[in-house]
């Protein structure tokens, strides 16, 4: 029995959740279980209180609203994986879940364990960041709503209160007509990335772009988005030759240094990746004009 | 004093009433209260897939799950795979018998749930689609090999089977 002792409770509704976490000192929530059940495996936390998550009623869904895809934070990956509502109008995400674990982690793993971990490296997470995600949460002072930009408040941090959960989250639709690409670089199939690279694009008649999004997961802290890569490609059109010269810029981004790999590594792959990320995006674009 | 829970469970077909502290796993659980030791723990922190279990039908990793967790739902292990319990194998065991898709035999109990949820989902998988399947149980022999070709042949055997026998279900066994 490799966990540490404490005290276990499964609310079965929000309310209850929140009065658990008013109530109780050093809790954790237990999502999908595929990164917290490890971490008390190794106790790396050491918390007195686990809040269950999987009998809590709601928090299970994927729905269109208003021009988004609005999925609940208990979520199965597995279910992301096979909606066909997720395949159809958020193809990034879709391509992403392929790279995040295993038929065995997926089945278990959340979207909102995967986001509230907020791992550096994690597909779910960039794909958020690349979509301009909305995240609703709930607490002791009632509901609000985060745009995913505010969320990571530092490394594996997400900006909640000690009172505060995730209930789910908004991605924005993109265009029918979109392009999506979704690139990682990982040692073995199902780890994290080393870098991840996650591009959206749509493009007028003439094949000149009209809007751009492009994220890079892996290379620090948190996700961050290439602005000016985004900025650069308004009104172009996609050829190798251009993509390289622009994604070039990428190579001077921070990056960290780990056993995995040297910040100058990551650098490469985030030029590299992002490429082919936007060249994937591109080549989906005209496959469907064709 | 370490907390407890009543839990009910149905394990490959049977319900167990226990008794259990809050902290114990799914695969100790299996393994050290109700003595289906079939159930293997390699790395006990999600990375070999030893453990895989069908929980509810899916693949899951029984080390990354507590017992608690598992009240009044469906547990299928490997010593629920072959058949009536009795000599005869389920065709998957069989093929890795046949195959020598064993070896040491460790990770072979995660392997056969892992491929018995593929083969349901993907009745003609190809042989990436089984390297793919299998990319989360490690098997420290090396030699995934046999077990895939083990795999292509169970799979085999259970479509000319289905499409004999089809009764409808989709069922395996």
């Amino acid at each position: 029995m490799k966990p540490p002792l404490f005290s276990y409770h499964d609310p079965r509704n929000p309310a209850e959740v929140i009065g658990l976490l008013t109530s109780l000192d050093n809790a954790k929530l237990l999502a999908g279980g595929q990164s917290l059940m490890p971490m008390l495996a190794m106790r790396y936390v050491l918390p007195d209180h686990v809040i269950d998550l999987n009998r809590v009623d709601g928090l299970s869904y994927i729905r269109t609203k208003d021009g988004a895809i609005e999925i609940g934070a208990m979520t199965r990956q597995r279910d992301l994986e096979f909606s066909a509502l997720v395949r159809e109008r958020c193809p990034l995400m879709h391509e992403a879940i392929g790279h995040v674990g295993h038929r065995q982690t997926r089945n278990r793993g959340t979207l909102g364990g995967s986001l509230c971990h907020l791992d550096p490296a994690a597909e779910l997470v960039a794909v958020a960041a690349a979509l301009d995600a909305t995240l609703s949460v709930v607490g002791g002072n009632g509901a609000r709503t985060i745009a995913f930009t505010d969320f990571p408040a530092g490394y594996m941090t997400p900006a909640l209160a000690a009172d505060e959960f995730l209930t789910g989250a908004s991605f924005p639709l993109w265009s029918q007509r979109h392009g999506y690409g979704f690139v990682e670089f990982s040692r073995r199939h199902g780890d994290f990335a080393i870098v991840a690279a996650a591009a959206l694009l749509e493009e007028d008649g003439a094949g000149k772009v009209t809007r751009a999004s492009l994220t890079l997961g892996g290379l620090g802290p948190a996700p961050v988005r290439a602005r000016e890569v985004e900025r650069a490609l308004l009104g172009e059109t996609i050829e190798d030759k251009r993509l390289r010269e622009v994604c070039a810029s990428l190579r001077k981004l921070d990056a960290v240094d780990d056993i995995h790999a040297p910040a100058s590594y990551r650098q490469h792959l985030a030029a590299v990746l992002s490429r082919r990320a936007l060249l994937k995006a591109h080549e989906r674009i005209v496959a469907r004009t064709c | 004093m370490s907390e407890t829970r009543t839990i009910t469970v149905t394990v490959n077909g049977a319900r167990h009433e226990k008794t259990v502290p809050v902290r114990l796993t799914l695969a100790d659980f299996l393994r050290q209260k109700l003595g289906l030791t079939g159930t293997h723990l390699g790395c006990e922190h999600g990375v070999c897939g030893a453990c895989t279990v069908l929980f509810d039908g899916r693949s899951a990793r029984a080390c990354l799950m507590l017992a608690a967790q598992a009240d009044g739902h469906d547990v299928m292990t490997v010593e629920g795979l072959a058949p009536g319990g009795g000599d005869k194998l389920h065709p998957l065991q069989q093929a890795f018998r046949d195959h020598h898709g064993l070896q040491c035999g460790f990770c072979t109990p995660g392997i056969l749930l892992t491929l018995l949820e593929l083969l349901r989902d993907n009745p003609n998988p190809t042989e990436r689609d089984i390297r793919v399947g299998l990319s989360g149980n490690l098997c420290r022999c090396t030699g995934y090999h046999n077990i895939v070709v083990a795999a292509l042949d169970a799979a085999k055997v259970l479509d000319d089977r289905r499409q004999t026998t089809d009764d409808g279900t989709g069922k395996l066994s």
